[in-house]
């Protein structure tokens, strides 16, 4: 199956040299905590997973009683996804609010713990390490939040703000060093050096996503993760820092996980993209399988929904527009879980959940739309351009 | 001419200083027709809407000058209590958020039919009668079983068809819609935005649209006016304005926002913030960001040009910025 995804992705001529498929993780055996610190901190090449999800899950327990709590439910948020983050490129998630991607970026960033599966970070499971593996690994992920308003504390100077990993993690800086470094960081996210002294009120938004982007920077991590990056910030302003991110992921050589609602920033700064819904990745691969050849109905009526800034196409453009809304991941429905809202719903879909792999009638076909997509009856059509 | 907005200026007093919210701002909207406002924070666009509303806060806000002309009309001039048997009946808003805008200890029912109650002098059981065929019209559905039911037991996308219950209920000549689908997902915005158009169609309403998204003007807008700093810098019937922009803003933005058809290149980004309210530049506000500005622009404020029929742009070099983005 792998094979058959490279060929896709080979014969259409992206440039990135994408494997969609899951394949089997190569775990290291680490017998002792000095050989997972090794493998830790081992480069990984170009184009080689980095990151590697299997079956991930989390869910929240909803409890009853004051006294005697007792569970009687849980909120779904995760419910056993997959998939890989290669080296030095962006993979893109995008679903709507509750369908669990932020959830997703806690597990990732050990915020959260999860109820079962495994994070495979360069051969090593994140979910299980502790001790100096553990703080080795954190020092490698490092994320960006939504809102630079509430993300930097505002008592502290951004000095202080973005030298606070180095009281963590003092081998990556010396003390005496500390100043300098944070001045670089400055002058690498395009802020004035001399700011280190201020405070983040004294900045405006996109000043301030500069600066949790510094801190992000910091420790030189690998993976950065980010979460809704840009949706906080007015529209000239998204550009000037989605710019910055590409060019610091050049730079840098970084990988990102890029969480967001907005489909059209995705695609742009997104080599690969992955379209949750309610807990689930609905379909995943390149951006131009994903934007030019769906094949999930979820991703066609999300796409489709998207307002394109061109009158002339208000008259000519299909919409599919959905009815209802998203059900309650503490109460998910039967088999395919966006079958209460699919047009193409049959008993199959109530009966048998459909797993994310390359459709039958696509396998061994090189065309574009040979990727993976959790759907019974997925077909392609083509939503954006048809006008 | 439903609704006239002329020469409107609007500033705050602040510890900091006065804050020139909205200055000599004039548009015009006309039954059936769909204005969209387009601005970034703190350009004044819900100022304007708030003043035109008659829901300003006054103080530390002062309107100190122009006419807000409504059905001929002036509601500058209107005492209070005449102001509001125009607001609510005649006008009526929707607003972003739905859930701090509806009361949360009232039912929606109670809150629909306070509208007749007040408005209509209508009793307690015809005006429940009417919510539900409110919430009817606006396809929440099990409207009837929904009715006694509170805010927060609606997911988003219900609470803003309450909200545009809530605007129409009393068919109102003008709505004022502030970003009505920013809180929204894409698939419940695309949901909500037909319905208030389905419904505008209806009642032939005049419908001024508050966004920052130039995707949701294009589907929905019969013309535009795009504000920075205060004033409108460039307005155009829709077509025309994404065709070609004639304010280097205008065209900024265009070219800022990535696509959705192709994954595009490196994105134009404006230079700069946006200017503080406080202490907004000289001449032409967008002189310091502008890669067109020269001598002239950092001293004279540029007048709203005719640039072709019902089109104005504020900008001293509007022709040669259109023939740039005609290429």
């Amino acid at each position: 199956m792998a094979e058959l995804s490279k060929a896709a992705t080979s014969a259409e001529g992206a440039a990135v040299d994408a494997t969609p498929s899951v394949t089997e993780v190569e775990t290291v055996e680490a017998a002792t905590e000095a050989e997972a610190v090794a493998a830790v901190e081992a480069p990984v090449e170009r184009g080689e997973p980095i990151l590697q999800v299997r079956n991930l899950v989390k869910h929240f327990p909803l409890t009853q009683g004051i006294l005697f709590k007792k569970q009687v439910g849980a909120v779904k948020a995760v419910d056993g996804i997959s998939f890989d983050l290669y080296q030095g490129e962006t993979l893109g998630i995008v679903g709507e609010s509750g369908c669990g991607k932020s959830t997703v970026a806690k597990l990732l960033m050990l915020l959260e713990t999860a109820t079962s599966g495994q994070v495979f970070y360069k051969g090593q499971d994140i979910t299980k390490l502790s001790g100096r593996a553990l703080k080795a690994v954190r020092r490698n992920i490092q994320m960006v939040f939504q809102d630079p308003y509430t993300s930097l504390n505002p008592r502290m100077t951004v000095g202080d703000i973005i030298g606070e990993p180095y009281e963590i993690h003092p081998e990556v800086a010396p003390k005496g060093d500390r100043r300098r470094k944070v001045q670089e960081l400055l002058d690498v996210v395009g802020l004035n050096p001399e700011y280190i002294n201020r405070y983040p009120h004294q900045f405006s938004g996109g000043q301030r996503q500069r600066i949790g982007i510094a801190r992000g920077l910091a420790l030189n991590p690998e993976i950065i993760i980010c979460d809704e990056p840009v949706s906080a910030l007015d529209v000239s302003v998204q550009a000037q820092v989605i710019n910055l991110m590409e060019k610091l992921q050049d730079e840098f050589n970084l990988s990102y996980l890029f969480i967001a609602h907005d489909l059209s920033i995705v695609r742009h700064i997104s080599d690969r993209v992955g379209v949750m819904y309610l807990g689930k990745m609905a379909e995943i691969g390149t951006d131009v399988q994903i934007y030019d050849h769906p094949t999930h109905p979820y991703t066609q009526a999300l796409l489709s929904a998207v307002p394109v800034p061109d009158p002339e196409a208000r008259e000519g453009r299909e919409r599919i527009i959905l009815t209802g809304d998203v059900p309650s991941p503490a109460n998910p429905p039967s088999g395919c879980r966006f079958r209460t809202r699919c047009w193409k719903a049959e008993d199959k879909c109530a009966a048998e959940a459909p797993l994310l792999a390359v459709p039958e009638r696509f396998q061994g076909s090189d065309s574009p739309a040979a990727h993976e997509s959790a759907c019974h009856f997925a077909e392609e059509k083509d939503v954006v351009h048809a006008a | 001419m439903l609704l006239e907005v002329r020469d409107l200026y609007v500033e705050f007093r602040t510890r900091e200083g006065i804050a020139h919210a909205v200055n000599g701002v004039s548009y015009a909207v006309d039954a059936g027709e769909t204005l969209a406002v387009l601005g970034e924070s703190g350009s004044g666009k819900s100022v304007t809407a708030q003043a035109v509303m008659g829901i300003l806060d006054m103080p530390p806000g002062r309107i100190t000058g122009g006419e807000i002309l409504f059905q001929g009309r002036d509601l500058l001039t209107l005492k209070e209590d005449e102001r509001r048997k125009v607001r609510g009946a005649r006008m009526a808003m929707i607003f972003q958020d739905a859930l701090s805008a509806l009361n949360p200890v009232l039912s929606v029912g109670d809150q629909l039919g306070e509208m007749f109650v007040v408005h209509r002098g209508m009793s307690k059981k015809d005006a429940r009668a009417k919510a539900i065929e409110l919430m009817d019209r606006v396809r929440i559905p099990a409207a009837r079983e929904r009715v006694g039911q509170y805010p927060h037991q609606f997911s988003g996308g219900m609470r803003q068809r309450i909200m545009i219950a809530m605007a129409m209920a009393l068919e109102p000549a003008l709505i004022i819609a502030d970003e009505p689908t920013t809180a929204l997902d894409v698939t419940v915005q695309a949901q909500v935005m037909e319905l208030l158009a389905e419904l505008q169609r209806e009642l032939d309403m005049g419908l001024i649209l508050i966004t920052h998204d130039l995707g949701v003007v294009a589907d929905v807008a019969d013309r535009i006016a795009v504000m920075y700093a205060g004033r409108i810098i460039e307005t155009a019937p829709v077509h025309d304005i994404y065709k070609a922009a004639a304010h280097p803003y205008t065209q900024g933005l265009l070219d800022s926002i990535p696509r959705l058809h192709h994954k595009g290149r490196e994105l134009y980004a404006i230079k700069g913030l946006p200017p503080s309210l406080l202490d907004i530049p000289p001449g032409c506000a967008f002189h310091p960001r502008c890669p067109r500005a020269r001598d002239v622009c950092r001293t004279d404020v540029p007048p709203l040009h005719p640039v072709a029929p019902d089109r104005r742009s504020a900008c001293h070099f509007w022709k040669e910025t259109l023939d740039a983005s005609h290429s």
